[in-house]
């Protein structure tokens, strides 16, 4: 593991990508610290930090979408798998990799709220808070890109798909309010959901006789507890999809300067949700 | 056989489908210790997905693969540390230099810190890559490339060392630095090397394993699988003489068939090609028999030329769709002449 973390973050800094993305990343703090702090005066970073959430959303995909379609696509990946190496440790020691090189701009970062201290009245705990989470996002986000890069040979798709969904995480508030509050819309769309689920497991496994039952067995029960209590289903689906935006645990530290441990918690779950799901990929292409 | 030896690798009922299409059908073979194997077969035989899934990159559909007794899908880590594996294409990472890359693999295969720099030179001085040990692999040609690879898979030294296509595309003088190398291994080392090329499995294995369709068609030393052939090889004479004459002749002699004939250009003298399907009474050489069945009859035999078979024609032989390929076999000497 050691010596894949070390390979990769050596190859970050031999092939400008590291150097571009610190770059890129420093350039837009500085810029987004005098608009808002320096020239505009206000005293939170946190601030700041809420536009940079923007801008990791086109800085990570790039860091992130080389590590394994590049590795597929030139082969590389014959050495790795057929060392004495477990797949798991190939994905956390890039993982740990990419989280470092984001380190670097949020650590260089860290010297903001410093800055303002000089000037005046800082808000130390809440700006260092924030960028906590601002760093763990990033890292969800890494996790994410991470995972694309790990279905496809592509760089270029790897790159479009974590942008895109990227995208639609930080759009995901607004989408949800288009969704239906009714108890038989709420009802629909889970159906939906839950059919989607069993297509993706039938996909996986391609045991049919599992999906058929378990298709049926999720219309039965849905639709038994919609006749049985309705009241159950009120609003229930945009209360489920909400739970999906990710960025709100961030803008909790950034807007409302609460500690909001139980988000910090959740992003870690993704993390190792996206890790998990990153060596399933991995494994089961070298089985199909 | 002459020593007590014991299998390296075994492999049980393999099967790999690729959605459909058998890559690999029920392939059963064991790989003993100290031994160059050879994994001939034609373009699609199956020989790289076999080995990939002999050293653990790709899983069988169906199957048993076991390494210094360690199964390669319960005990994968034990496994691949058994083996040294250079792909068709070498792994290597173009933004590093020689020294960088082998080192990193070092790590890889788990070789302890204070045995590294030295394992590392050991296998640079294998491979002949002093020179090149501070360049970007970017920078090297694919002879060089495939040298790091094969630097690669030795490192460490393990006892199996499998290399896929070692020889592709270098040119005839690297080849026979490579094969100088693989020889060498093989002397302390059990290696299986993968080709489409004959005459290089012949230079170099002690025993093929010919593969078809993902099927086992043949597995002997070189020199026994040239014998078998040997019963169906060929003769070709020219003769002086009738047709008619030479015809009777040959109808007299039992152990020859699928007699042919053909005017050779000089007057009287035909060109007779034949197939011996045995020894005459006693173990007595065909060859005798129809040369003193010819004086018998005053005809004068102007040339006798055995077509011994070479593990080409084996090879021909035993990948063609049906059993005798003679045509294919007389249009590659006709080539070779």
């Amino acid at each position: 593991m050691a010596a894949i973390y070390r390979r990769e973050l050596k190859s970050y800094f031999q092939s400008m990508t590291g150097y571009v993305f610190i770059a890129f990343m420093v350039l837009f703090i500085g810029i987004y610290f005098m608009a808002y702090n320096m020239m505009g005066g206000y005293p939170y970073f946190s601030y700041t930090l809420s536009g940079m959430v923007t801008i990791i959303m086109i800085g990570i995909p790039v860091l992130t979408m080389r590590s394994f379609a590049d590795d597929r696509k030139t082969k590389i990946d014959q050495l790795l798998l057929t060392s004495p190496v477990s797949v798991g440790k190939i994905v956390v020691g890039k993982y740990l990799s990419m989280v470092t090189v984001f380190a670097v701009p949020v650590l260089l970062s860290c010297l903001c709220p410093l800055v303002i201290m000089m000037n005046g009245t800082a808000h130390l705990k809440a700006d260092y808070a924030a960028i906590l989470a601002f760093f763990l996002l990033g890292c969800v986000y890494i996790a994410i890109g991470m995972f694309i890069s790990s279905l496809t040979e592509s760089q270029i798709i790897a790159v479009v798909g974590t942008f895109g969904i990227i995208l639609l995480l930080l759009l995901w508030p607004n989408l949800v309010g288009f969704l239906p509050t009714t108890a038989l819309g709420s009802l629909i769309g889970f159906l939906l959901l839950w059919s989607l689920g069993v297509l993706i497991v039938n996909r996986v496994t391609s045991h049919t006789g599992l999906a058929v039952i378990l298709e049926a067995a999720g219309i039965i029960v849905m639709v038994g507890a919609y006749l049985i209590k309705k009241g159950l289903f009120d609003r229930a689906l945009t209360n489920v999809m909400e739970k999906v935006a990710i960025t709100g645990v961030f803008q909790n530290f950034a807007t409302r300067y609460i500690f909001d441990a139980g988000g910090l918690v959740s992003y870690i779950s993704i993390i190792f949700l996206l890790i998990f799901l990153t060596v399933q990929s991995i494994e089961k292409r070298r089985w199909s | 056989m002459e020593q007590e030896e014991r299998a390296l690798i075994e492999v049980k009922n393999l099967v790999k489908d690729y959605g459909g299409h058998l890559a690999v059908d029920h392939l059963n073979f064991t790989i003993e210790e100290g031994r160059i194997y050879g994994f001939l077969g034609p373009n699609g035989a199956g020989k790289s997905t076999t080995m990939n899934i002999i050293t653990g990159y790709i899983g069988a559909t169906e199957g048993d693969v076991w390494i210094n007794g360690h199964n390669i899908l319960e005990d994968p880590e034990e496994a691949k540390r058994c083996i040294g594996y250079l792909p068709e294409l070498p792994p290597l990472y173009t933004d590093m230099t020689v020294k960088e890359q082998l080192d990193f693999a070092a790590e890889l295969k788990r070789i302890p810190k204070k045995d590294r720099e030295e394992e590392v030179l050991k296998v640079m001085d294998l491979a002949k890559l002093a020179d090149v040990s501070g360049r970007l692999i970017r920078n090297l040609s694919k002879g060089y490339r495939q040298r790091v690879g094969l630097a690669q898979a030795v490192l460490g030294f393990p006892p199996v060392i499998i290399l896929d296509e070692p020889t592709v595309g270098l040119d005839p003088k690297q080849i026979i630095e490579i094969r100088d190398t693989i020889r060498e291994l093989g002397q302390n080392h059990t290696v299986i090397l993968s080709s489409h090329i004959l005459s290089e499995v012949s230079a170099v294995c002690d025993h093929v394993l010919i593969i078809d369709r993902g099927r086992l068609i043949a597995s002997d030393t070189p020199e026994n699988l040239e014998r078998q052939m040997a019963d169906a090889s060929g003769m070709e004479l020219l003769v002086k003489g009738e047709e008619e004459e030479i015809r009777e002749i040959f109808d007299t002699i039992p152990q020859i068939a699928d007699v042919s004939m053909k005017e050779s250009g000089e007057e009287l003298v035909k060109k007779v090609t034949f197939r011996m399907t045995g020894t005459g009474e006693g173990g007595a050489d065909i060859r005798e028999i129809v040369f003193f069945a010819f004086a018998d009859k005053r005809l004068p035999i102007l040339s006798m030329h055995v077509n011994k078979a070479s593990l080409e024609e084996v090879f021909l032989e035993l990948t063609a769709d049906d059993k005798f390929a003679d045509v294919e076999i007389e249009t590659q000497e006709e080539e070779e002449l």
